[in-house]
């Protein structure tokens, strides 16, 4: 979707992202300062960022309905600590965020009357966020707020919005609420809503400026080029441990053993601790975490998966990316036993044929 | 459940069910045979000709001097391969990981030697396989003895070597699915195994070993 085609919107009276700059005194070098770190999180060439900076000071100030289904806030929390660009400059300047449970005064019914009449302001247009998984056994009565089931308010939502940005692992692909045995029939957001752009940002919580990044970057270009999984290429092209720092001791065959023994004193890889890096995709190798501070596998902890479908359900936190997953309850003793029981009777019938045989032979001999 | 989930669980599970059926089925149907009843006057006892067994067993393991021109090159190859999957299979690290996770065992003196010689030692080995497959296809003899079986488990071999040298260049789409094809030809392979010619590897020494015994029993040279 361009951003032309978003001018031409009802709404697109509207003051520009540009325009709103210019107003709180955001001189041109900040906001290409500011162009720069987004497009420098993205991996583009910095070439890009002039056209970036143009594209998204012509864009206008969406109008943004962040819709909280069965989560634990930790996405929002995770999002109130970006840091390029911040949560303040993101809400103030770039989007307008109309409706967040934990953010908004408002509260009740308020906050529902908040919510649609600023969908109704800007059908069509609106971004919608979707934090958390969408609970859909038994008509969706697990997760219900302001007298509707989840189901319903999102396919409500989800009807205005110009494109769906799903944040967390819960909203992109079920993720916690739907870990086996998944009681509430769990979903993520694309599983429902199949007629609308979806961005799918994984995590638990995703990185904050995976997320901001996706939200600007959306404002600027429109959708990005995703994965097979909607994910932006940008932030989840590659794996965890093709980006890892400890990478090169993977390459040298040195593996911490233990959390507590030399190689995880010598930053060692791992791997053999259950380090998912060689299937995760995510950016927390590069963006890493709090300002770019550090992130789970510097701080010495294997990488949990979080942003891949099911990753609570791929066996244990502390078992390599090749462990088995399968609980054996003595199906293997039962088919040792069998080929045991099997081979003997084999044997038995060859030695009866055989004592059979020189039988004859002996007979045909002696007469 | 996705294709990696699918063959590191329920598959892997089916594949080691199917594969310690068949290979006791196999060995236990040979060891109960018995063996044919020895007309010939023992020359030496039990224990000695046990050592002759264990010596027959290491002579048969290399080229007869006879025929070292000829066979020397084939044995070679032979030897170059079986011994690039030993290495790959027992001291690549992803490989012993998975092993301790299976067996449930901690073993950290099981040692591991860096990727990067292990990638080597992975090419060195499927082009000592191509280079056997060729002389299996173009020798005269060896070609017409060779059947179905061969063939096929030659397939499998190299799906599973070149799935996993996949697996670690990175190349053939997402690691993901490339890990999950290493690990889908692998139980294929688990499966296959007791039915085929792959249960050289159980009886082979065995079968070496009982041979020179008899003989040194016998006295006859083996």
């Amino acid at each position: 979707m361009s951003t032309s085609n978003r001018n031409e919107r009802p709404t697109a009276g509207r003051k520009t992202i540009g325009q709103i700059m210019d107003e709180n005194g955001v001189g041109r070098r900040r906001f290409l300062k500011y162009c720069a770190g987004i497009t420098a999180l993205m991996a583009m060439p910095p070439g890009m960022t002039a056209a970036f900076a143009q594209q998204l000071r012509a864009a206008r100030r969406p109008t943004v309905i962040y819709m909280p289904f069965q989560e634990c806030t930790g996405c929002l929390e995770s999002l109130t600590r970006s840091f390029a660009p911040s949560l303040e400059s993101l809400i103030f300047d770039t989007i307008s965020l109309d409706y967040n449970h934990t953010l908004q005064a408002a509260s009740g019914h308020a906050a529902e009357e908040a919510r649609h009449e600023a969908m109704k302001e800007a059908w069509g247009e609106y971004i919608l966020i979707c934090d958390g998984s969408i609970p859909t056994k038994l008509n969706g009565i697990y997760g219900a707020s302001a007298g509707h089931s989840f189901v319903d308010q999102l396919h409500e939502a989800a009807e205005g919005a110009a494109a769906i940005v799903a944040v967390g692992v819960c909203a992109a692909y079920g993720g916690v609420g739907a870990a086996y045995p998944n009681p509430t029939g769990a979903v993520g957001v694309s599983d429902i809503i199949k007629n609308k752009p979806i961005i799918n940002v994984p995590g638990c919580p995703p990185i904050p400026e995976v997320m901001t990044g996706t939200l600007v970057s959306y404002l600027a270009s429109g959708v990005p080029d995703l994965d097979h999984l909607l994910r932006p290429k940008a932030f989840f092209g590659n794996t965890i441990h093709d980006r890892c720092y400890r990478r090169r001791f993977y390459d040298l065959g040195k593996f911490a053993k233990s959390f507590d023994d030399e190689g995880a004193r010598n930053g060692w890889c791992l791997y053999e601790l259950g380090c998912r890096g060689p299937t995760t995709y995510n950016a927390c190798a590069t963006i890493k975490w709090n300002g770019g501070t550090s992130w789970p596998v510097e701080a010495g902890h294997g990488c949990l998966g979080c942003s891949e479908p099911e990753f609570w359900d791929q066996g244990g936190f502390y078992e390599p990316v090749t462990s088995k997953l399968f609980k054996d309850s003595g199906q293997i003793a039962a088919g040792a036993a069998a080929g045991v029981a099997v081979g003997a009777a084999a044997a038995l019938a060859a030695n009866r044929r055989k004592k059979k045989l020189s039988g004859q032979a002996d007979k045909e001999a002696s007469s | 459940m996705t294709i990696l989930e699918f063959s590191r669980g329920p598959m892997l599970h089916f594949a080691l069910i199917v594969f310690v059926f068949g290979v006791l089925w196999r060995l236990v149907s040979v060891v109960l045979l018995g063996w044919r009843k020895s007309r010939a006057e023992n020359r030496v006892s039990p224990g000695k000709a046990a050592v002759g067994g264990v010596v027959a067993t290491g002579n048969r393991s290399w080229p007869h001097p006879e025929f070292l021109d000829r066979t020397a090159f084939g044995e070679a190859v032979g030897y170059g391969y079986h011994i690039g999957l030993f290495a790959i299979v027992l001291v690549g690290a992803p490989h012993v990981a998975f092993w301790k996770n299976l067996f449930g065992i901690n073993a950290a003196w099981w040692p591991t030697i860096p990727s990067g010689i292990i990638s080597v030692i992975s090419v060195v080995t499927i082009f000592l396989m191509f280079i056997a497959t060729v002389r299996r296809f173009m020798h005269p003899v060896l070609r017409r003895i060779s059947n179905f079986d061969d063939w096929f488990t030659l397939a499998i071999l190299y799906a599973v070597m070149v799935s996993g040298v996949m697996a670690v260049f990175g190349i053939g789409g997402r690691y993901e699915l490339v890990l999950a094809a290493h690990i889908i030809s692998f139980n294929v392979l688990l499966i296959w195994f007791p039915f085929g010619k792959l249960m050289h590897a159980f009886y082979i020494f065995p079968s070496r070993f009982i041979t020179g015994y008899k003989h040194e029993k016998k006295g006859a040279a083996s």
